[in-house]
C-alpha cells in the first residue's frame, strides 16, 4: 500500500458489485483489493502476495480475470465486478464451487476464491476445455497445498456438468 | 447402530463451504473497534551492536505507538526449546531481520514511511553465513562452539565394516533453503484489557505455543493469557514457532496502545524474516560388500540453524533418525549438529529434517548402484529393512512391511523397465534427454522418541444439548482436513452421523492442549485419543441407562439430549498413554524412535532440454503405505501437495542470500511450482493398518516431502550421465555441469535395469 493521501483527494466512485450498484468514497489510486475488502466489506477476495503474481485476489472486472492488487479503483468505475461472494445464488453453489467441495480442490482455502473465480472465466472462455487448457487457464493462480490435480478434476468435472 | 462407515470415506471437508463461498475468516478479514495496525523496524546488518536509534522528523511520531525491549514486561525472550531468541532486540544483533522496534499507528497505510523513518547506527561486528565458516569457529556466535545441538547414532562395530568393504562410497550432499510459501502471509491480533489480561487471534499451528511464549514475555498467568487460532490459509510448519513473536509483538504495541492492534506481513517480509526449511549438508561414507549389500556407514548430517537456537534440535533429531533411510545398516555412525550461523533462524518446514537427510541417502544408493556397475533397483531391495531387523537406533520393525513387493508395485505402475531402455536408446540421438529414477524412503508418525510422553496431549469430546457432540482439541486445521477427520473419527466411534458431530475451534480458553500440530501426529495421535473420549461417551449413555446395545443415530442423539438436560453437558476427556512397546533411550539415542513408519516408493520421470537446459517432470507415480487411509480424497491431496512442494524444493524453489538475507522475498522471483509445471502425479496406497493409529492410520502429511526431490534428481542422473549432489537444481547448474563435464555430448547412461 502506498501513502496517497498527499497527492490526491477522495471521489466518489461508483461500482457494481455483484449485481448491486455501490458508490464509495476513494483515492483514484486506491487498489480495487483494498476497496473490495476495507470499505464495502468483501473479504473473500484474498491478499497473496500484492504485486499480481499469485492470483489469490483474482475477481472479474466486465467478465475479465483481473488481479485486484493492481487495478486502481478508479479504473474499476462504472464496471461491472464479480467477486467468490457473488458467485452462489440462493444459497445453492455455483457448479464450480460445488465441485471444488467434492474432489479436494480447496485445502487451506485462501486460493480459492481467486481459483474458482479463474475456472469461472476459464469455462466462460472455453466451455469444454482440455486438460492443457485448464492448466494454462489456472496457471496464473499460485495454490501451495493441493498440487493442483484436485482442482483440475473439479474443473473438469464442472465442464461437463455445463457450469 | 449404523453399518455406514463413515472413516473411509471422502465425507464433505467440513469447513469446505465457507472456504468455497469466501466466508472463511482469515485474521486479515478481522476487524476490531479502535484498531491500531503495527509494523516492525528490523535491524539491516547482520551482526552488531545497535549504538544509537534516531527517528527523522519527517514523520509526526506523536501519532505513533513506539515499543522498544525496555518496554517489556516480562521476559524479553520468544520461549521454545531454549529462550536465547529474543522477542525485540536491546543491544545485540545477530540476523539481519532482528525485530528492534515495533509502531502502529490507526492507518496502515503510513507505516511503511515510518518504519523507513527510523535510523539505527551499529558497531559492526564479523559475521557468519555458512556451514563450513560457522565449523571454523573464527568467530563465536552462539554458545561456546556454534552448535546448537548435536546427537551420536551408534549401531555395530562400523571399523570393521570398513576392513571388510570391497568398496567405499564417499560423497557430500546438499540442500537449500526452502521457503513455506503458505498464499496467507503471517498475522495475528491483539487485545489487552487489564482484568482479562491478552488475548490473541492468528494464522497458527500451534496455539499452545504462543500460549507459552505470552506468558512468559508478559509474565501473566496461564487464564489471563488466551491464544485463539483464526482460519488459517496454508502453514506446512511456517506458522509453528513464528506465531508467537509476532503474537508477542501485536501484544507489545496492545499493551502499550490500549487498543487492539493487528500485524499483517507483506510478502517480502514474511519471506524475508520468518523461518524457512534448514539448508544442509549430508556426507556419507558406505562401506559395500561387491554384491551390493551394505556392512557399514558413516554419515555426518549438518544443518544451518540460523541465529537461534528455536527448532533446530528437533529439526535435527528427525533428520538423524531418517538419515539411514529404509535400509538395514548392520553399523553404522550417524553424526549430527546443528550449527549457528546469521541468517533469521530456520525452522520448521514439512518433513522437518527427513526430507534433507532423504536426500542425501537416496541419491547415495544411486551413487552406490553406479560405483559397483548394479542397478538402483538392485542396490535397493538388497539393503531394504525387513520385518524383525532393526533400523539405525535399533528400533526392531515390527509392521508387516514387504519394501521389495512395494517396489516391484511402484515401478510396474510407472512403466519403469520398458521406459529405462527405451530412453536409453532415445538418449543417444535426442536434444531432449528422459531419464527415470526412483526414491525410497519411510517416514516417522507422531513426535521423535519420548516426545509424545512429555507432551501429555489432552483431548476432549463434549455432548451438546442438542444431542449432537463436538471434539474440544488444539489441534488446527490449516488445509490439511484436520476438522474433518477427527470429526469422521468421534462419529464412527459413536456410530452416529458425521453431521451430528462438530468440533470446536481452537482457543486456549475452550480447548484442552492436544499438543502442536506438527510431526504427522494429528490423525495418528490426537486421533486415537478422539476415540477413547467418543468411546467413554458411549460408556456414559449406556451405563445411565438411556442407550442399550444397539441404537440408530436418532437413538443415540436423543439419549444424549436427554442426558444433557438432565446432568448438564458432559465433557469426556482422554490423555495420551505411550504404548508399552515403544521405549526410547534420550540419552544414547537408542529404542524405538516412532511408534509407527509410513513407508514409500516414489518413481519420477524427466525430460532435460539441452537447449535450455530446463527440467520437465512427465510422470510422477507415488505408492505408499500409511495405514489406514481415513479419507481418500484428503489423504491423496496431501500426497499431491507434498510432491509438488517437493518438486519445487528439488527444481525451482532457490532463496538468494546477500549478507544473510534473502534477496528474492517475492513470489516474482522466489519461484515454486504453477498448475502449467505439475506432472500427472499418480498416487497409490498400500494399507496395512496401525495398532497406534485411530482405526489404523498413521502419519501422512509430511510423507510426500521426502520422496520428489531424490528421484527427480536421480531421473536427471539417469538421463544425462552425471551425477548431481545438490538441491535446488536449477537450469543454470546443469549447464555448469555439462561445461565442467568436458563436452555436452550424450554421456552414457547410468547402469541399466538389469536384476
Amino acid at each position: 500500500m502506498t501513502d496517497l493521501s498527499q497527492t490526491a483527494a477522495k471521489s466518489d466512485i461508483t461500482l457494481v458489485v455483484n449485481g448491486k450498484t455501490v458508490t464509495v468514497r476513494a483515492f483514484a489510486m486506491e487498489r480495487l483489493l483494498d476497496v473490495l475488502r476495507i470499505q464495502i466489506g468483501l473479504t473473500g477476495t484474498k491478499e497473496g502476495c500484492g504485486e499480481g503474481e499469485c492470483g489469490s485476489c483474482s475477481v472479474l472486472l466486465d467478465g475479465v480475470l483481473v488481479n485486484s492488487c493492481l487495478i486502481p479503483v478508479l479504473q474499476a468505475a462504472g464496471s461491472h465486478i464479480t467477486t467468490i461472494e457473488g458467485l452462489a445464488t440462493d444459497k445453492r453453489l455455483h457448479a464450480l464451487q460445488q465441485a471444488f467441495l467434492d474432489f479436494g480442490g480447496a485445502q487451506c482455502g485462501i486460493c480459492t476464491p481467486g481459483m474458482i473465480l479463474a475456472a469461472v472465466h476459464l469455462l466462460n472462455k472455453i466451455p469444454q476445455p482440455t486438460s492443457a487448457d485448464i492448466r494454462e487457464g489456472l496457471s496464473g493462480n499460485l495454490c501451495r497445498c493441493t498440487g493442483y490435480m484436485q482442482i483440475f478434476e473439479a474443473v473438469a468435472d464442472a465442464a461437463r456438468r455445463g457450469a | 447402530m449404523s453399518n455406514d462407515r463413515i472413516v473411509g470415506k471422502s465425507v464433505p471437508r467440513l469447513e469446505g463451504r465457507d472456504k468455497v463461498t469466501g466466508a472463511s475468516r482469515y485474521v486479515d478479514d478481522m476487524e476490531l473497534p479502535g484498531m491500531l495496525y503495527g509494523a516492525t523496524v528490523r535491524s539491516r546488518i547482520a551482526r552488531g551492536k545497535i549504538k544509537s536509534i534516531n527517528f527523522y522528523p519527517a514523520v509526526n511520531w506523536d501519532e505513533f505507538v513506539v515499543v522498544s525491549a525496555k518496554d517489556i514486561p516480562g521476559k524479553n525472550c520468544i520461549a521454545l526449546i531454549g529462550e536465547d531468541q529474543p522477542c525485540l532486540a536491546q543491544e545485540l544483533i545477530n540476523h539481519p531481520e532482528e525485530p528492534i522496534l515495533l509502531l502502529a499507528h490507526p492507518d496502515r497505510n503510513l507505516l511503511a514511511k515510518a518504519v523507513e523513518a527510523v535510523s539505527i547506527e551499529y558497531d559492526l561486528l564479523p559475521p557468519i553465513f555458512t556451514i563450513e565458516d560457522s565449523e571454523k569457529l573464527s568467530e563465536i556466535i552462539w554458545g561456546t562452539d556454534n552448535i546448537f545441538k548435536s546427537y551420536l547414532i551408534e549401531k555395530g562395530d562400523v571399523e570393521s565394516a570398513f576392513k571388510n568393504a570391497d568398496y567405499i562410497v564417499e560423497a557430500e550432499y546438499t540442500t537449500g533453503a526452502q521457503e513455506q510459501l503458505y498464499i496467507e502471509n503471517n498475522g495475528m491480533i491483539a487485545s489487552f484489557d487489564p482484568q482479562q489480561g491478552i488475548t490473541v487471534w492468528g494464522s497458527l499451528q500451534c496455539p499452545y505455543y504462543v500460549h507459552k511464549a505470552l506468558m512468559e514475555l508478559c509474565g501473566l498467568p496461564e487464564d489471563r493469557v488466551r491464544v485463539v487460532q483464526m482460519e488459517t490459509g496454508g502453514a506446512f510448519g511456517g506458522k509453528e514457532e513464528y506465531p508467537s513473536m509476532l503474537a508477542a509483538h501485536a501484544t507489545l504495541l496492545a499493551i502499550e496502545s490500549g487498543k487492539p492492534v493487528k500485524i499483517v506481513y507483506d510478502r517480502m517480509e514474511d519471506m524475508a524474516a520468518t523461518t524457512k526449511r534448514h539448508p544442509s549438508r549430508t556426507r556419507h561414507r558406505t562401506a559395500v560388500s561387491k554384491e551390493g549389500k551394505i556392512l557399514g556407514g558413516e554419515i555426518e548430517f549438518t544443518i544451518d540453524g540460523g541465529a537461534y537456537k528455536t527448532l533446530s534440535p528437533v529439526v535435527l533429531s528427525r533428520g538423524a533418525l531418517h538419515a539411514g533411510g529404509p535400509y538395514y545398516w548392520p553399523s553404522v555412525r550417524v553424526r549430527a549438529k546443528a550449527v549457528a550461523t546469521n541468517a533469521p533462524p530456520h525452522g520448521a518446514f514439512r518433513g522437518f529434517g527427513a526430507p534433507q537427510s532423504l536426500f542425501a541417502m537416496e541419491r547415495h544408493m544411486d551413487f552406490i548402484a553406479q560405483t559397483l556397475g548394479i542397478s538402483p533397483i538392485e542396490i535397493r531391495r538388497q539393503n531394504f529393512l525387513k520385518p524383525g531387523q532393526t533400523t539405525t537406533t535399533e528400533q526392531v520393525v515390527q509392521e508387516k512391511i514387504d519394501l521389495g513387493k512395494l517396489l516391484d508395485r511402484a515401478l510396474e505402475l510407472a512403466d519403469y523397465r520398458t521406459k529405462k531402455e527405451t530412453f536409453a536408446q532415445q538418449n543417444l540421438s535426442a536434444n531432449r534427454k528422459k531419464g527415470i529414477g526412483i526414491a525410497a524412503f519411510l517416514h516417522g508418525a507422531g513426535f521423535t522418541g519420548s516426545g509424545e510422553r512429555y507432551l501429555n496431549s489432552l483431548v476432549g469430546v463434549e455432548t451438546c444439548p442438542d444431542g449432537t457432540v463436538r471434539v474440544l482439541v488444539s489441534s488446527t486445521e490449516f488445509g490439511q482436513g484436520t476438522k474433518t477427520v477427527l470429526c469422521q473419527i468421534a462419529a464412527e466411534a459413536l456410530g452416529v452421523r458425521y453431521e451430528d458431530v462438530g468440533i470446536a475451534q481452537p482457543d486456549t480458553q475452550k480447548v484442552p492442549d492436544s499438543g502442536p500440530t506438527v510431526a504427522s501426529r494429528t490423525i495418528m495421535v490426537v486421533g486415537k485419543l478422539v476415540h477413547s473420549a467418543a468411546l467413554a461417551i458411549l460408556e456414559t449413555l449406556r451405563s445411565t441407562g438411556l442407550l442399550g446395545e444397539v441404537y440408530s443415530p436418532e437413538e443415540f442423539r436423543a439419549a444424549c439430549r436427554k442426558h444433557v438436560a438432565q446432568h448438564g453437558a458432559f465433557r469426556s476427556l482422554a490423555r495420551y498413554q505411550q504404548a508399552a512397546d515403544i521405549s526410547w533411550d534420550e540419552e544414547n539415542y537408542r529404542g524405538a524412535a516412532y511408534a509407527a513408519f509410513a513407508w514409500a516408493v516414489y518413481v519420477a520421470e524427466v525430460t532435460v532440454d539441452l537447449t535450455s537446459y530446463s527440467v520437465t517432470v512427465d510422470d510422477f507415480v507415488c505408492l505408499q503405505e500409511v495405514g489406514r487411509v481415513l479419507h481418500p480424497v484428503l489423504a491423496a491431496g496431501q500426497i499431491i501437495g507434498g510432491v509438488a512442494q517437493g518438486i519445487g524444493f528439488a527444481l525451482y524453489e532457490k532463496v538468494i542470500w546477500d549478507k544473510g538475507r534473502m534477496k528474492n522475498g517475492q513470489m516474482t522471483n522466489y519461484i515454486m511450482p504453477t498448475s502449467a509445471d505439475i506432472p500427472p502425479i499418480r498416487v497409490f496406497f498400500e494399507e496395512l493398518g496401525n495398532v497406534h493409529g485411530a482405526f489404523g492410520a498413521k502419519g501422512i502429511g509430511e510423507l510426500p516431502m521426502d520422496g520428489p526431490a531424490p528421484a527427480i534428481v536421480n531421473a536427471i542422473t539417469d538421463a544425462l550421465g552425471i551425477s548431481f549432489n545438490s538441491i535446488p537444481l536449477l537450469p543454470e547448474d546443469i549447464f555448469e555441469a555439462l561445461t565442467a563435464s568436458g563436452s555436452h555430448e550424450t554421456m552414457p547412461a547410468l547402469a541399466d535395469s538389469k536384476q
